[in-house]
């Protein structure tokens, strides 16, 4: 279980971006947050990942305070980040990043499975540099990747995983996810607008001007945002 | 030889205690070793220390191992080699360098490679520098590279200076004819009080002629770095630049590209980005369990990889 305590965060230009954030991600299940856009799901999700260092409140992870704990300390105890803005490297492959990522060598078997949960052909991927050459889509999915192959992370953090991602390979991303979901061995914490994704969430949160306003089960909370008519939250209901 | 070259050896070619087919070992000025096989022969020169190598036209994929070595201070190695690539070859050419110095006087090697290759001959010619041993004594590796290209040959230099080469003068030129392709992908590491100057002049002179050159390069601690590329388009040619640097703790790198197009159908590329590394990479590596350090190093082995 994943516990976030009044978390805040401020930039720093001073600006309160967060305001104190309670929220609860259960074992096993896939959350969604949502929100309109600079509402703070990006930034939650980097304070979750230590990217961001909350300037108050607790972070627990399975009643563990992680609060002060480093990005590689968060990432040796189980939570995985994938940025919504892939990070590209000079000399660094594909596989060079998924075998970091896993912790060990990959066979090119593992490598094609891998990429192909993403909607890559490994063949073709695995020993190209993770550089500019790879289109912003290729990135994204390469960046997916990455965490996926982090099979001993217990908590899957994902940036806005669709944007970029062209429809065929965001339906193999679903898939992904629901076989994740249905492992109930890794607990997925998505930001999301795509109506698809919270369509296999457990849990909806929905994160507005740097606070909760909502949380419950997808079917407490999706039905409301449905009716919002004119929110920026499922602006891209149909990808 | 003795124990320090064969080390040396280890690092940058393939010795593992033998090499299979032609070889030449340089050690601390002296012939080491030396064996020609029927498609390539080695013989010493007559008018300068070094040897000629000639590859046969009927050498297809062919090795031929010319490593130099120094093992101690004190040793100032002059080598003129002549590589003459019969038309239609095939050959791969490791040479690389060790300069070891355990002493407080300069330890140094300085060969001058001239390549002279036929028509549509093939070269893979793969050159790795080290400097080891304790010595207060600067270890310098000066190498220079002449090359002739005849039409529709192609040669492809991968060049690699690991570590511990307290200064180096690198200096390649080419002359390309029609057709002729020159790949080259340079990576230079710097430390401490190093310093690396290393610069190409390529002239592309025959139709359709073209150059890939790639140098990346890793300045860490105090050390500095020159580059220095220039490209002459003299005819309808494809010519492409590219200096990537990193820089680390007080390091130093200066890139001067240049590009002279002669011919209105000459077209030529630079590009050059130098800084550190950049933070969110650092991040990224760490958001998959690497320790910052940790980060960093597999960073910098990778670009120079």
């Amino acid at each position: 279980m994943l516990e976030l305590k009044d978390i805040r965060w401020t930039t720093e230009d001073g600006e309160e971006i967060l305001k104190g954030i309670n929220l609860s991600v259960p074992d096993g299940k896939l959350t969604v947050v949502t929100g309109p856009n600079g509402g703070g799901k990006t930034s939650l999700a980097k304070v979750v990942a230590g990217l961001y260092k909350a300037s108050d409140g607790k972070i627990f992870i399975d009643d563990n305070d992680i609060t002060d704990w480093s990005i590689t300390e968060r990432s040796k105890n189980g939570i995985a980040y994938a940025f919504q803005q892939p990070v590209r490297f000079k000399g660094l492959t594909v596989r060079d990043l998924l075998e970091i990522s896993a912790e060990r060598t990959l066979s090119s078997v593992e490598i094609c499975s891998l990429l192909s949960e993403v909607g890559l052909c490994g063949r073709e991927y695995m020993d190209r540099e993770a550089d500019a050459s790879l289109s912003g889509g290729e990135s994204k999915r390469i960046e997916i990747a990455t965490v996926l192959a982090r099979k001993n992370a217990k908590m899957l953090v994902f940036d806005e995983p669709e944007a970029g991602i062209d429809l065929w390979s965001f339906t193999n991303l679903i898939k992904a996810f629901e076989e994740i979901k249905t492992d109930h061995s890794r607990s997925l914490l998505i930001i999301s607008h795509q109506e698809r994704i919270m369509n296999i969430a457990d849990y909806i949160a929905v994160v507005a001007d740097g606070k909760v306003s909502r949380m419950g089960t997808r079917e407490e909370i999706l039905p409301t945002l449905m009716n919002e008519t004119g929110s920026a939250c499922c602006s891209l209901r149909n990808k | 030889m003795n124990d320090i070259t064969q080390t040396l050896l280890g690092v940058v070619s393939d010795w593992d205690g033998s090499y299979k087919g032609a070889y030449n070992i340089r050690e601390d000025g002296g012939c080491a070793g030396r064996q020609s096989s029927e498609n390539i022969k080695i013989e010493s020169k007559n008018d300068n220390p070094g040897i000629v190598i000639r590859v046969s036209s009927k050498a297809q994929q062919e090795t031929v191992y010319i490593p130099a070595c120094v093992t101690h201070s004190g040793v100032s190695d002059l080598v003129y080699n002549d590589f003459i690539i019969e038309d239609g070859a095939d050959v791969i050419i490791v040479a690389g360098c060790g300069v070891h110095s355990d002493g407080e006087e300069e330890a140094r090697h300085n060969g001058i490679h001239r390549f002279f290759i036929g028509k549509n001959a093939k070269v893979l010619y793969k050159e790795k520098h080290v400097g080891t041993g304790n010595g207060e004594g600067a270890k310098r590796i000066d190498p220079v590279t002449d090359i002739e290209m005849q039409e529709g040959s192609y040669m492809e230099m991968d060049t690699m200076q690991i570590s511990g080469v307290t200064s180096t003068n690198r200096l390649t030129t080419a002359k390309l004819g029609a057709g002729a392709k020159l790949v080259i992908h340079e990576r230079l590491l710097t430390d401490n009080d190093e310093k690396a100057k290393s610069d190409f002049k390529v002239d592309l002179d025959g139709e359709d002629s073209s150059v890939d050159l790639v140098s990346r390069s890793v300045a860490k601690g105090n050390s500095y770095q020159e580059f220095y590329s220039t490209l002459n388009g003299n005819n309808k040619c494809t010519g492409h630049s590219e200096c990537d640097g990193i820089l680390s703790e007080n390091g130093k790198v200066i890139a001067v590209p240049a590009l002279y197009a002669a011919n209105i159908d000459a077209s030529l590329i630079h590009e050059a980005a130098i800084g550190k590394i950049a933070g969110e990479q650092i991040i990224k590596l760490c958001t998959l369990g690497l320790t910052e350090e940790e980060a960093e190093r597999k960073i910098i082995d990778g670009f120079l990889k």
